[in-house]
Order: structure tokens, then sequence, then C-alpha cells
């Protein structure tokens, strides 16, 4: 038998130090940026990176997978009010506090995925457009109770009004931990075995099927494990923006995540952190620039609105379509190559 | 039972303006399979142009039937000119793209639409009021049962019914007695046959969406009677009248017409009899609860036909 | 007892009666074949053994279970396996992406291991990706593993099709019209590839066909379709002979 070369892997275990020094070095960068970096310039590379937790998460749901989810703005908001509404109930300390941050945050998330689960479900039956508008429909439905439940039991979640006082604890450090927990995490399930069979439901569901594949258990397994991240993301929000409200996570929420997600290429990992990074920077940069830019901030959305129409006209691919940043259109990465 | 009438016809007459936008949603949805996401702001920009019609009829014209018929006429045209445009601009040259690029697009149309007419050159993002060309006053009032208080159908319940009935009238007739309604139909059944029977389908799409836009501009003149006018007016409509035809069954229009009457009442009963008014918020999500229920049970709705995939 | 038993299938869409009183039995390495009109129901057959929909009537049994009505992913983990008449192939993928995918039944580390990366899940995906890469010499495909399997001509697209089922491990295949658009050269090839299939794989394999000499030629039994009903069963040469077939369909040139 003819042996192609293909490159050895890098033993799991090296490749998993290899995460922790980069979280090591997260650590160090922080205290860097925050010495060095103004306020503002902090907030808008925290924003950055909830960004790109949101869009790479949303990818593996609609990109990767192939479905269709409008609602993912829900799913910031679950893990948001769980986790804003414990700290702000129980306004933990020291290192309780951080302690509880972190369980928290994963907390938001776990009950962001049992809510990606129960949308995942019924999600199976529906296609395409009846899948986006059901998802919508979510959305909405999670807004209004938000809305109107003023308080679960000793609990204040605030109503329409918003809840106020949640903690500060959310930093960059934090944020970029869990964008490198996000990314990697998705990009390791996704370039497996066990993962590929997301890709084959997007490129044909039909054919998954017949060749083994049980796309019910693939297709709610995208929502969970996007609905986690989601979560993940808007608890650390929350602790923030250091208030919350209901409206915040409303349908314009989930549409800026789908903008994010087809501009950078919808099943592109790096595309969509891509596009979260563009779009998150450019209207932060222009309301500070002078003179006619800084209209274009302005018109922020009527320019997301056209650029959403002239990318599906021109190029609905996306910028990096289905493929990575540095993949040429042959040569593929087996799935013991790659980073990490 | 003064409350229940009084509910039900109220119910009623927002189930009508409901019923108007579905037919639009429901049309184009036969024909092309696509959302039209947008078809909320066309009804939104109808009742933006009844504004400023109104405003204009009140100083120049005294009649107030003409003043209405020209706020009517001039949105009518109005929208069936935006409807056209945006399916020619936008929808026609993703035609043979995956359906989910178009949705897209629509979705980009939609919110186009919304943050243009924000700008205060446009329209403002502050709610304003149309002129007011009617006396709301009761038309029909009646004592039932012994109530102090009458069951009243007012002027605008009025023209919301009766408006509504004329055009639905004149859309079956279309349909059902015209070659241009016959072409309408064969397109919506089998897009590809249909052109190679010679329908000139684009004409026939065309039409469709002028007729759905004209629709939607009438409701949006009557809630423009009814409510305040902003360019946020027409998410909320917009996804209720979509309810409303996925209930009746998507692609039937008799059945857009019973979605949408059945979820004007059901929305107007929850608010107004069944739930204690500190809970009735939730009755802006009954339109979404019901959405989930049907597309899970009976996708195809109460008037439609399943459709089996080919293998 | 036979390998795949089918008695008295039947199917109906709405008023129009698709399959009516259907009955076939393969034995392990039979290789058979259905022919007939278009349109007589024969993908029908298919689709109703595979999964994708239930038949009105009738049943299906693999190895003495009953396996009609279940889902398609179920049936194809009991071991059928099949290829589709317009190619299904993962078109975004690379071709050994879209026989690893064939694999995925036998992949044992879960998302954990795929995730935190452990020894076994490295042992497991360097396995598949030998097995993988074999089986793509196997069908001369190992050079264009890396290429994207929509990229690939018509005839390789059709071979890298059933490489992809043979991934799933099938006790039995079906193979819908494998020769279509397919030259004489290359149907030749594709007969020997058939042969060679059954021979290594221990598989027994089920034709969907229009080509008459590519049937008639390495068929051990032939079942005729037309407008959902069975019109001849037998041998090549009884079949060929048979007057009712000749009228439904034997008038074309092969």
């Amino acid at each position: 038998m003819e042996a192609l070369p293909r490159n050895k892997p890098l033993p799991g275990w090296l490749l998993n130090l290899t995460l922790l020094g980069m979280m090591a070095a997260l650590l160090g960068l922080n205290a860097v940026v925050n010495a060095s970096l103004t306020d503002y310039a902090v907030e808008v590379l925290i924003h950055i990176g909830l960004a790109m937790i949101l869009a790479v998460s949303l990818n593996l749901i609609n990109g990767i997978t192939g479905q269709f989810s409008l609602g993912h703005a829900a799913f910031m908001a679950i893990g948001a009010y769980t986790g804003g509404v414990l700290m702000c109930h129980y306004q933990p300390a020291g290192w309780l506090g951080t302690a509880a941050f972190v369980g928290v945050t994963i907390l938001g998330g776990l009950v962001a995925a049992l809510a990606g689960l129960v949308v995942g479900i019924p999600a199976l039956r529906l296609r395409g457009d009846y899948l986006a508008i059901a998802t919508l429909g979510f959305n909405q439905i999670v807004i209004t109770c938000l809305q109107q439940i003023d308080s679960v039991g000793p609990f204040t979640t605030g109503g329409a009004i918003g809840l106020f006082g949640i903690p500060h604890h959310t930093n960059f450090f934090w944020v970029y931990t869990w964008v490198l927990l996000c990314v990697v995490g998705i990009w390791r399930l996704v370039r497996s075995g066990k993962g590929k069979p997301f890709l084959s439901i997007r490129e044909d569901e039909i054919a998954a099927g017949a060749m083994g594949v049980n796309t019910t258990f693939y297709k709610v397994a995208a929502f969970v494990v996007g609905a986690f991240f989601a979560g993940v993301a808007g608890s650390l929000s929350a602790m923030f923006e250091l208030s919350i409200s209901p409206t915040s996570f409303n349908f314009m929420r989930s549409v800026e995540i789908v903008v994010m997600v087809v501009l950078g290429g919808s099943g592109s990992i790096t595309g969509a952190m891509l596009a979260a990074a563009v779009l998150t920077y450019l209207p932060e940069q222009l309301r500070i620039m002078p003179g006619p830019l800084h209209a274009l901030a302005d018109w922020r959305w009527v320019i997301y609105a056209l650029l959403l129409i002239v990318m599906m006209l021109l190029r609905p691919a996306g910028l990096l379509g289905k493929r990575e940043i540095w993949w040429t259109r042959k040569r593929r990465p087996t799935p013991l190559e790659g980073p990490t | 039972m003064q409350v229940f009438l009084q509910q039900l016809i109220n119910g009623l007459s927002i189930g009508a303006v409901y019923a108007l936008i579905a037919l639009g949603y429901t049309m184009v949805y036969g024909i092309l399979r696509l959302i039209n996401f947008a078809h909320g702001d066309v009804y939104m920009v109808g009742a933006v142009l009844a504004y400023y019609l109104s405003c204009w009829a009140q100083k120049h014209v005294h009649s107030t039937v003409a003043a209405l018929a020209i706020v009517l006429a001039g949105a009518m045209i109005g929208c069936a000119v935006l409807g056209f445009l945006i399916e020619f601009l936008c929808y026609r040259p993703l035609r043979n793209r995956p359906r989910l690029v178009a949705l897209i697009t629509a979705i980009g149309v939609s919110l186009f639409l919304e943050n243009l007419f924000q700008y205060d050159g446009i329209f403002g993002a502050n709610p304003r009021q149309m002129a007011q060309l009617i006396v709301v006053k009761p038309i029909v009032s009646f004592h039932i049962g012994g109530s102090p208080t009458a069951v009243v159908i007012s002027s605008v319940d009025a023209i919301t019914l009766g408006l509504s009935l004329v055009l639905m009238l004149a859309l079956s007739w279309l349909v059902l007695k015209t070659r241009t309604g016959l072409a309408m139909r064969a397109v919506s059944f089998r897009f590809d046959t249909a052109a190679l029977m010679g329908i000139n389908t684009n004409r026939i799409i065309s039409i469709t969406f002028v007729i759905g836009s004209a629709l939607a501009a009438v409701a949006g003149c009557i809630d423009a009677m009814r409510y305040d006018i902003n360019p946020l007016m027409g998410v909320r409509p917009g996804i209720v009248a979509f309810t409303a035809a996925v209930l009746g069954g998507i692609g039937s229009i008799p059945g857009a017409v019973l979605g949408g009457l059945m979820i004007g009442m059901v929305e107007t009963l929850l608010k107004g009899l069944i739930l204690p008014s500190a809970y009735s918020g939730f009755a802006d999500a009954a339109a979404f609860v019901v959405l989930i229920f049907i597309l899970l049970l009976k996708p195809s709705g109460l008037l439609g036909k399943k459709a089996l995939e080919k293998v | 007892m036979p390998l795949l038993q089918i008695d008295n299938l039947g199917i109906h869409f709405g008023g129009l009666r698709a399959l009516n009183d259907f009955s076939l039995q393969l034995d392990p390495g039979e290789l058979v074949a259905l022919i007939g009109p278009n349109g007589a129901g024969k993908t029908t057959v298919f689709n109703i053994v595979t999964g994708v929909y239930a038949p009105s009537a009738g049943s299906v049994q693999l190895a003495g279970n009953n396996i009609e009505g279940l889902k398609p992913y179920q049936i194809n983990r009991l071991g059928i396996a099949r290829t589709f008449q317009n190619i299904r192939l993962f078109g975004g993928l690379s071709v050994l992406d879209n026989v690893l995918i064939g694999f995925n039944q036998s992949v044992t580390h879960g998302f954990w291991g795929a995730v935190v990366r452990t020894r076994h899940f490295q042992f497991e995906e360097a396995d598949h990706e030998a097995r993988a890469l074999e089986l793509l010499h196997t069908f001369g495909l190992a050079d264009r593993c890396d290429d994207i399997a929509g990229d690939l001509p018509y005839g390789q697209q059709r071979r890298l099709e059933i490489a992809r089922a043979l991934a799933t491990g099938p006790k039995i295949l079906l193979l819908d019209e494998p020769a279509a658009g397919m030259n004489p050269p290359e149907k030749a090839d594709l007969m020997q590839l058939i042969h060679f299939i059954r021979d290594q794989f221990g598989v027994g394999i089920w034709l969907i066909e229009h080509d008459m000499k590519l049937v008639m030629s390495i068929c051990q039994r032939i079942t005729v379709l037309d407008h959902g009903e069975t019109i001849a069963v037998g041998n090549p040469a009884s079949v060929q002979a048979d007057p009712k077939v000749i009228e439904a369909y034997l008038g074309e040139p092969a």
C-alpha cells in the first residue's frame, strides 16, 4: 500500500499543556492590558471577545451543522440572567466572589444548554425557514417572560426595567480564556471522528442518515453546545455591564450575531471570529472618528442591512465560506493536524 | 356577556388586519417558498404614507370620503411600488439560490426599512399620530343582557371590517375567476411546469408581490387610525400575521383569512377576558406559542396540505 | 435463513399505489438485480428497505429481525448500506472525510475524548484514517484523498459513493443505478468492481439498473417491476425471454 506522507500528530497531553500555557499567558496579558490601555479600549476588547464566543457558538448550529437558528440571543439572556440574578442576590466578595463567578458562569452555560435541548428537540421536525421562525418565536417568548416576571421566589429578576447592581467580575483574562475554551473546544469537537457527522448533516442530511449518522442526536447536540457557550457569554456580559434588561437580548441582538456568522462564512470558525472582531470594532472606531465618518456609526444598522443584502447577492458563502483562514482550495488538514 | 361580545368584535377587527397582512405572506410563500420578512415593514410604510397623506388631505381636501380615498389609494400605490421593487431588486436575482440565502436577504431588507425610517429626514424614531380624518364614534351600539354598558361597533371597526370584506372578496374573485388568478395558482402549484406552459412567471410573481403589498398598505392605514405610528410598528404584527398564515395553512388564501381572524380573537380574548391584568403582557407572546405549537403538531396548518419530500 | 427477507411490501402516496405486494429474498453473498421502466417503483423499494419511507403493508426482515419503520441510521447500523440514484456525496467535504464519515458508527471515543484529545482518541483517528485510505486505494481514489468530493469527475464520484457505503461495514449493499452516465469502458470496470466487492467484502449486492447487458452478465437473479407490480422473477435467461418483460421494457436497446 502506498503510504501518503501524513503528519504525525502531537500527543494530546502536549496540546493540552500548550493550552494551559496560553491561559497563563492571558493572565499576564491581562495585567499588561489593564495597565497600559484606557478603560474604553479594554471595554472594546471585551466586547470583541464576547462577540467571538457568540459568533463561534452560533456558527456550530448554523454554519457547521447547517441549521438556522435566529434566536441565539435568547440563550445569551438565559445565561446572563442566571448568572446576574444569583450574583446580584448573594453579592459574594473576595476569593469566594471569584470562585462564585466561575461557578455561576458555568451554571449559566448549563441552564442555557438545557434550553438548547428544549429548543433542539422540536427543531428536528422543522426545516430551514420554519426553524428560523420557530427560533425567533422562542426568542420572543423568552424576552416576554423576562419582561413580565419581576422575581422568582426570593430572587429579584427585575422585570421589564431590568436588573441592576450586578457585581463586577469579568475582565480581559476571563473573557479571552473562555474565547480560547470555546474556539478550541468546538474546533476539536468538529475535527474528530465523533464530530464530522455535524458537517455531514449540513452537506446532505439524507445521505448522512443512510451512512448511520443519528441526525437527531447531532442536531440537538449542536443546539446544546452552541447554547452553552452563548449562556457563558451572557453571564460574562452581565458581570461586565453590571446591569441587564430583557430588550438587550431581543431579535435584533440575534440578528447581529447571525450577520457575523453570515459575513465571516457559515462553517468557518476563524471566519466567525474575524467577522465578530471587525463588526464589533468598526462601529466603535467610527464613533470616535472626526467629521463625516462619525455619522457612519449612526447608520450602523442600515449598513448592516445593506451588507447582508449585498453579501447574499454577490457572495452568499461569506468571506471565507466553509474554509478556515489558512486553507487553500485543495488541501485540507486531517483531524490530527492543525493547531491544537 | 357584554364584555364577551365586545371583545369578539374587537377581536374580529384586529383579526381582519392580521388577515390582510397574512394574505401577503401566504401568497408569496405559496409561490416562492420564501418567508418575506420585509412584509411587516411594508405594512409600516403603509402606515407612514397614511400619516403623510392624511396630514396633507386634512388641509386640502374637504370631503372625509375623498380624504380617506386619497389616503388609501396613495398608501396602496406606494406600497405596491415598494413591494415590486423589493422583489425585483433583492429576491429575483436569488431565485435559483438556496432558500436560506433569500431568507437572509429578506431579513436584510426588513432591517434596512426599519432603520431607514428611523432617520429624522424620513420619519424619525418618535411615534406620531395620523391626522384625524374620521370621528371615532359608535356606529352600532346595543345593550345586551341588561348590562348598563353597550356593545359598540365603532366607525373605525366598521371601516376595518367593511374594507377587509370588500378586499378579500375582490381577491377571491381575482384568484378564482380570472386568468391571472389561474396563472397564480398554477405557479404556486408547480413553478417549473407553469413556466413551461407559457406563463410569464416573473410577471405573476411581481403581481403577487404588488397585491400582497397593497393589502398590507390597507392594514397599515387601518392601524394608523387606531395606534401610534413608528418605524418598528411592523415587527410584531409581521410575526403575528405570519403565524396566522401558518395556522391557516401556508399557501392557502382562505387559510390566511381564517388564521388571521382566529389569532386576532385569541389575542383579544386573552388580553381582555382571560388573563388577569397583571399578566396581560403575556398575551403578546401568545402568537409565538401558537406558532411553535402548530409548526410542531401540524405544520401544514388548518387548511393546508402535507408535502412529501422525494428522495 | 435468507439474510434479507421482504414479504408483500406495499406503499401508497395519497391515492397512488406506488408499490404492491413486492417480495424478495437475498442470501449472503448473492448478487441480484431489480429492473423495470422509469417510474416503476424501484427506488421506492430501496427507500422503504433503508427506512426513508415506512411501508403501508408488508414486512422487511434482516437476519430474522423486522426492520420496516426503523430510522435510516438504525437500519444502516444493522447492516444495510446504499448509494443514491442522483449522487448524494458530502460535496463540500474532502474525499477522505466522506469515507471517514462512513466509519462514524465504529467511533468509540466520545465528545469528551475528542475535546480533550485522549490517547484513545488519537489512536482511533489514526486507525480510521489508515482504514479509510486503504479503502480508497482499493477504489483507486487514494491519491485524491484531500480533494473536495464535489470536484471529482462523475465516474470517480460514483466510486466514492460506493466506497463510502462500504465504509459503514454493511452485510448488504444496495446500489441505485451505479452505471448511470457511464460510457462502455467505465461500465466494464464497474462490473469488475462489483464482482470484486462481492468477493473481497463478502457482501450481498442488490442492484437497480437500466443497462441490461450489465445486469444480465453479473446477476444471479432478476426481479422485474412495472407500475409497482412484480411482473417477472428469475435468472437472466428466463427473464430475457419472458413476454411480459419484453412488452413492458425490453423493447429498448441495451
